[in-house]
């Protein structure tokens, strides 16, 4: 039986503008849980926010059993879950949702992430070491850049754009991918990041046919499938249907997905 | 001190305790097979069924507010069909009671599913005519003492199960609305469901939701449920399922003093997938350290100078 586990924060720190690491002691979930899975947290300290926040797995260490996170702070919970120190203690569900999958055979492999959409995507390079990724990484500006090296490490090529130009090239990461694909010729794209992104993405990965997993955000309940609260729209066979981010997904194939920007919040 | 006896009586159904997972908070059960053992509540109450399939509303479809939670789900669930077929037999396997919650668009829809229920082995049916998300049905019977009259005698007559009738809070008088339906028959009542409510997003200048409105739930509504309980309980003499903001025991007692009979637990669920067994495991010691050998003993015990 799975219960909600109550762990140890090691540590939690600021490694960008907003953006927090957190490194949890939880054997269990370093050990069972997979690329583009989420951790679903309580926010301590105030009862008056009900609702867990989900976080994407950064990373995990399973010797040391420790879970890593990345979060942005953008409201009330997430600021007070940047406020707590080494040795708190955090409520945690986990690991929940269906996150990404390699197919036998596929090693050429295109990570395309945007902002805090980043985050989820190095746990993909750590975790499937044996493959040749051409990593494409987005972030606001030179102060926003997060794990920047981890990535590089992993990756047969890096590009690197900033809204702002103040470091790789200036504007969005997804008119690098479009000049750069077809001499790529990926067998998979994965990708995390704003629905404007991921609506360039899915419009560049279709178009040529290339199978592409994006992993979504939604406001979300319980985490477990039950309420129904965080839907998205899915083309099916039987047609469009609303299925549940947090354990249908959150990841999704592009070409069954239909994003609609007012519908989500992009992180 | 031994075991206190928890097992109550709502319209002739045995309940080993009174604690009920609420409608739309408990998937069918088995989203919670993982976190807790349903065998040990006294109800589950299904996600909101209707006759055909409901892709429900588009999202955002929840807003966390202040010690509440909005959402405009609007009943999205697979159909009666379906559930019959795949996943009441799931249920069933559990040894606890199987409250299905119906709706519908109109009186004649709502008493299809009656009917087609009543040739399956559930507990009760409880009418939802009080969803505050969905633009036909749900509210348009449930705030009005005469359409709340209308659909619970046609739908009582056309059900082989007893039948709990879950009002809104969104009317001018639930004590009219409660009559209404226990003159109509029904055999209990559920009360609360949500009140209508909006979040604003500020920087958008939009409604968090994209329904714009949706009910709220939580600890917010606590003392309205409360108060709604203890008014209607002394106008009808059916059982009253009482719900609205059960986080942890203490809360189960409030509504047991107040008069209800069971007591549902809804955003708990959301917020901890074991928050039935916890609030069982309180109301348990609330009770051995009170003295308190059995359950009958509280409701409805509210004293008032």
């Amino acid at each position: 039986m799975e219960v909600s586990h109550i762990c140890k924060i090691i540590s939690n720190y600021s490694i960008a503008t907003d953006m927090y690491l957190m490194a949890i002691a939880n054997k269990y979930i370093a050990t069972v849980g997979r690329p583009g899975q989420f951790i679903h947290i309580k926010i301590p300290h105030d009862d008056s926010l009900l609702l867990r926040r989900p976080i994407s797995i950064n990373s995990v260490n399973k010797d040391d059993g420790i879970v890593y996170i990345v979060y942005q702070v953008v409201g009330t919970g997430t600021k007070i879950l940047s406020q707590l120190k080494e040795g708190d203690n955090l409520d945690i569900l986990g690991p929940l949702g269906n996150g990404f999958s390699i197919p036998k055979g596929v090693e050429n492999i295109v990570i395309v992430g945007g902002g805090c959409g980043i985050a989820p995507l190095k746990y993909i390079v750590d975790y499937w070491k044996d493959i040749s990724y051409t990593t494409f990484l987005g972030y606001r500006d030179m102060d926003s850049i997060y794990q920047l090296m981890n990535f590089e490490r992993a990756s047969e090529r890096l590009y690197l754009t900033t809204d702002d130009g103040s470091q790789g090239e200036k504007g969005v990461i997804t008119k690098v991918l479009e000049r750069e694909i077809d001499s790529i010729s990926p067998q998979l794209i994965m990708a995390c990041g704003p629905i404007p992104m991921l609506k360039e993405v899915q419009s560049i990965a279709n178009g040529r046919n290339i199978t592409c997993q994006i992993s979504l955000e939604e406001r979300m309940g319980c985490g477990i499938g039950a309420c129904m609260v965080c839907s998205c729209m899915i083309r099916t066979k039987g047609g469009l249907e609303y299925k549940k981010v947090c354990s249908d997904g959150p990841v999704f194939l592009s070409d069954e997905v239909i994003l609609d920007e007012n519908a989500q919040f992009s992180c | 001190m031994k075991m206190p006896n928890l097992a109550v009586d709502i319209c002739g159904v045995k309940f080993k305790n009174p604690i009920i997972a609420a409608s739309g908070t408990f998937g069918f059960g088995r989203e919670f097979a993982n976190y807790m053992d349903i065998n040990l509540i006294g109800g589950v109450t299904v996600t909101g069924i209707t006759l055909e399939p409901r892709s429900g509303n588009p999202p955002p479809r929840i807003a966390e507010t202040a010690s509440g939670i909005l959402n405009s789900v609007g009943l999205q669930n697979p159909g009666v069909d379906y559930f019959l077929e795949a996943e009441l037999p799931k249920l069933l396997k559990y040894d606890t009671n199987i409250i299905v919650n119906i709706n519908g668009t109109t009186i004649d829809e709502y008493c299809k599913l009656a009917e087609k229920l009543s040739k399956y082995p559930i507990d009760l049916i409880e009418l939802n005519i009080s969803c505050p998300n969905v633009k036909e049905g749900g509210l348009a019977f449930g705030a009005h003492p005469d359409t709340v009259y209308e659909v619970t005698k046609a739908v009582k007559e056309s059900s082989k199960h007893p039948l709990v009738v879950k009002l809104t809070p969104n009317t001018s008088d639930i004590r009219e609305t409660a009559k209404a339906a226990a003159e109509a028959g029904c055999d209990g009542l559920s009360l609360i469901n949500t009140l209508i409510g909006m979040a604003i997003d500020i920087d958008r200048r939009r409604p968090v939701l994209a329904n714009i409105t949706g009910g709220l739930s939580g600890p917010a509504i606590k003392p309205v449920a409360l108060r709604m309980v203890w008014e209607v309980k002394d106008v009808v003499d059916i059982p009253i399922i009482g719900m609205g903001g059960v986080m942890k025991g203490t809360d189960v007692v409030e509504f047991l003093l107040a008069g209800a009979t069971g007591i549902g637990v809804g955003t708990a669920n959301l917020v901890k997938p074991t928050t039935c067994i916890d609030i069982l495991d309180e109301l348990i010691s609330y009770m051995i350290k009170n003295g308190v050998e059995d359950i009958d003993k509280l409701i409805g015990a509210l004293e008032i100078i």
